[in-house]
This record gives C-alpha cells, sequence and structure tokens, in this order.
C-alpha cells in the first residue's frame, strides 16, 4: 500500500505547529497502525528528519498509551480498538490519512503527537482510591457482593484512560473517564468509605483541569476503546449530587 | 461562595439547570399545544377565545407564564455559559473532525438549534402575545351576552400571512431536533440511565420531538389553508 499521512509536527509545548506531508510505501495491510508509523520514522532518519514523536508501549490494547486521531476520530475508524489494535487493512491504497494529537486544553501538546494526560491522573487522586484496613490480609470471599455488581464495576474498571473520550468530545469533556473511575468504586463495597465526597472530589478536580461539560452527544462512549457506557455518566451525576446534598463538605 | 452557588456553578450543575428547565419547558409545549390545538374547532374562535380569556385572567396561570419566561431565560443564560465554557476546552481545534461518525448532529448543534428558537419565540411573542397584551384587540360578544377580546381573529390574521406561516413551520423543524436531543439527554443529565426506563424514554422522546412540532406546525398550515377557501 501506498499513502499520504497528513501528521502534526510541534517540536514543543510553545511551538505553534503545523500539518506535514509525508509519502509511504510498500504499507502490508498486515501491519498494526503504529508499525506503520514506525516505517515512517525510519524513512524520516534515513533522510535526516527528526522522527514523529507518539506515545505508545504495550502495543496490544490495554495500557491505553497510544493516542492519535486518525481521519476525525480517535484511535481512528474501528470500534472498540485503539490505535496499536488498528490494522493498515483498514484503509485502501492511495489513501490520504491525517494523524493529529488529542486536541484539548486539559491535554497540552508536550511534541508532535504526544500529549500530556497527567490531568487525568490529578482526577484520580482527588478520590479515585478506597482506605483499607492494615493488618493482616482478609479472607477471600469475605465481603458478598453479587456477580452482577461484580462485572458492572468491572466493565467500569475496563477504562485504561487513554483520553479518546475527550478527544472525540465536542466539548472537551472528561465525564466519561471521571464517571468510570467513579462508578467502579461506588459500585463495590469497598468503595463506599469515601462514596458521600468521592464523586465532588472527582468532579472538581475535572472542573479544575479545564475540561469541559457534558453534552450527552454519546460521542465519547462511540469511540472509547473499552466500550465505557455512559451509564456511567449518568451514575456520576447520582453520586455527585447525592454527595452534594448530604455530605458535610462547605468549601466544596 | 458558598456550597449552594459553587454546586450550581460545576459543569454538573449547569447541566441540571439546563435538564430541570428543559423538562418543565417540554411540559409547558404540551400545555400550550393542548390549548392551541383549540384554534382547529371550527366555531368561529369561540373555544378559543373563551380559554385564552380564562387564562389570561387566572393568577395561577399568570404566575406560571412568569415563571415559563424566567426559566426560558435561566436556559438561555446557562447555555450561552456552558458554551463559552466549552469552547474553552478545546482551544486548538482538529483539522479533521469527523463527528457524524460517533454522534448526532442535533446533539453537537444543540446551541445553533436553540439560537433559532429563541428568535422564533421572539417572532412569535411580538405577533400574539404582545398584541394580546398591549395591542388593539377587536372584542367579539358571546353567546351569554358577554364581550371579550377576539383572540381568534388576531390569530387567524396572522396566519393569513404565507411568510408568518412559513416561518412558523420551519421553526418546528428546528424544535423537532432541539427536542430529537434534548427530552433524553435531560433524563440522563438526571442520572436516570436505566436498562427499562431508558428505552422508553427515548422512545417516548422521539415521538414527542416528531409530534409535538407536527402539533404546532398543523395550526398554521389549516388556518392559511381554511383562510383561502
Amino acid at each position: 500500500m501506498n499513502l499520504t499521512l497528513k501528521v502534526w509536527r510541534q517540536k514543543n509545548q510553545n511551538d505553534k505547529g503545523k500539518m506535514e506531508t509525508y509519502q509511504v510505501s510498500d504499507i502490508s495491510p498486515d501491519m498494526s497502525f503504529l508499525e506503520m508509523m514506525d516505517v515512517l520514522n525510519e524513512q524520516l532518519i534515513k533522510e535526516d528528519i527528526e522522527p514523529v514523536h507518539f506515545d505508545h508501549d504495550c502495543r496490544e490494547g490495554i495500557c491505553g498509551m497510544c493516542s492519535m486521531h486518525i481521519n476525525g476520530r480517535p484511535h481512528g475508524p474501528q470500534q472498540a480498538v485503539t490505535t496499536c489494535q488498528l490494522h493498515m487493512r483498514s484503509f485502501k491504497d492511495g489513501d490520504t490519512i491525517t494523524i493529529e494529537p488529542w486536541r484539548a486544553g486539559a491535554f497540552p501538546v508536550v511534541k508532535d503527537l504526544v500529549v500530556d494526560r497527567t490531568s487525568f491522573d490529578r482526577i484520580i487522586q482527588a478520590g479515585g482510591y478506597v482506605s483499607v484496613n492494615t493488618g493482616g490480609v482478609p479472607d477471600a470471599n469475605e465481603i458478598p457482593i453479587p456477580k452482577s455488581v461484580a462485572d458492572e464495576a468491572f466493565n467500569s474498571a475496563t477504562c485504561i484512560g487513554c483520553g479518546a473520550c475527550v478527544a472525540a468530545c465536542k466539548n472537551a469533556s472528561a465525564m466519561l473517564f471521571t464517571s468510570a473511575k467513579i462508578a467502579q468504586l461506588a459500585m463495590l463495597p469497598q468503595g463506599k468509605t469515601e462514596a458521600k465526597t468521592r464523586a465532588e472530589k472527582m468532579v472538581a478536580q475535572m472542573d479544575a483541569e479545564g475540561f469541559g461539560a457534558c453534552t450527552n452527544t454519546g460521542a465519547c462512549s462511540a469511540e472509547c476503546p473499552k466500550e465505557i457506557s455512559l451509564e456511567n455518566i449518568a451514575r456520576m451525576n447520582r453520586e455527585y449530587f447525592s454527595a452534594k446534598a448530604k455530605s458535610e463538605n462547605t468549601d466544596m | 461562595m458558598s456550597w449552594f452557588v459553587r454546586t450550581f456553578g460545576s459543569t454538573l450543575g449547569r447541566k441540571l439547570l439546563m435538564a430541570l428547565t428543559g423538562i418543565f419547558l417540554i411540559l409547558f409545549l404540551v400545555v400550550h399545544l393542548a390549548g392551541n390545538l383549540q384554534l382547529l374547532i371550527p366555531d368561529g374562535g369561540k373555544s378559543f377565545n373563551i380559554y385564552a380569556e380564562t387564562m389570561g385572567n387566572n393568577t395561577f396561570i399568570q404566575i406560571v407564564s412568569k415563571v415559563n419566561f424566567a426559566l426560558i431565560l435561566l436556559h438561555i443564560i446557562v447555555a450561552i455559559i456552558l458554551t463559552r465554557y466549552n469552547s474553552k476546552a478545546r482551544p486548538v481545534s482538529y483539522e479533521n473532525f469527523n463527528g457524524n461518525a460517533n454522534s448526532t448532529w442535533s446533539s453537537r448543534n444543540m446551541g445553533v438549534l436553540g439560537s433559532v428558537i429563541f428568535i422564533f419565540i421572539a417572532i412569535h411573542l411580538s405577533n400574539f402575545w404582545w398584541v394580546f397584551k398591549y395591542g388593539e384587540v377587536p372584542t367579539t360578544t358571546l353567546e351569554n351576552g358577554t364581550a371579550v377580546k377576539n383572540y381568534y381573529a388576531v390569530v387567524n390574521e396572522g396566519f393569513s400571512q404565507l411568510w408568518i406561516v412559513g416561518i412558523y413551520v420551519l421553526s418546528m423543524v428546528f424544535l423537532a431536533f432541539h427536542l430529537a436531543h434534548g427530552f433524553q439527554s435531560a433524563f440522563q443529565t438526571l442520572g436516570l440511565n436505566h436498562k427499562k426506563y431508558t428505552p422508553a424514554i427515548k422512545a417516548v422522546g422521539k415521538w414527542f420531538a416528531i409530534l409535538v412540532p407536527i402539533g404546532f406546525a398543523i395550526i398554521p398550515i389549516y388556518m392559511y389553508f381554511n383562510n383561502i377557501s
């Protein structure tokens, strides 16, 4: 396959950046998108051009590092996959592919396609944890949790924090991420200790980071590689409003 | 700032205001349509005149109408605040953004749809509400001898003009798309997303978004053709 790539190049946070066009040839349809990027980078190195910087780690769809906005969609045209799981057979010979970084004020571009997603870490730090008693290890099955609840909590917990939801949202909103992290803990008995304040702390941090509000377009869930559902956002809203009504926290 | 103000200043708090005012306005549409469908009764406007007179003299209805104006205003103000806030969340936009791949056009353009509806409301109020309240309205005598303002005549006069009918019918298309997203979205914001109820809410919302605007649009169309024949 021969392809034309339009890639966002940006030297550093302060650089304005622009789209550059590159040609790649003899791309195998069996390559993953990131392997195709590796081919491009080898070519660029040979031409003495700085290679395109992009985030990646496990390359098996579980770490949440890859973060490319491909042809107008996070992680490209396929449903429920990350960029590393996207294969070149999803494109046609002669295609022009635009590759951009996630666009959000809370995800500043570090370089080229690499964005700083530590704003997600700060949301987790604000309340995405559970209190644990020190001492001996509790017995397995000591706390009864119905299978259906465990499954639902696990569905929320499959969020890999890649930020595709923010990238897809017209408001660059982090509601799907934040809600999944709130929901996975809200559903389980271990998370009850902080239940009153978790939602209000995490939402306050999400707002402080400058993520937008939700318009319920559903773009986040549609583009999520782990198919996190909108039910999480509804649950977060319930948790938040009930926390606001019941918590004794008057300074949030 | 108190916790209360901060709650409604948060992204979720503002969304809650949008949802609650939206649901109130949805209820208003039902009442407004039910009342206005009396314009279709072929009795020379008698039912409509009695209805309009009763509504105008009822203290409760008058209070609700003021609340309605206030909530429309609140819906608009919060929408403007949210739109400005949201546009700041993405300072650099995409070269290529394929929204159609993952969401409906109406859900992404609620602000555009709402702005058109706002312009329509202004036209609509100046056409009728303003005239009823402060303009010259001819009087008509009921069977029992009491004289009432002939509101029907004002509406009939307005809807005898094709361009006004056109504006009304077109505006209802915008209302339909606004409702198509807004109805179910309001319940999602309130936290109501449930395997049993959400499919029902979505179905009701879809039919509401189709039938209510059609109901409103029928009135000017019917009256226009009634005037011609």
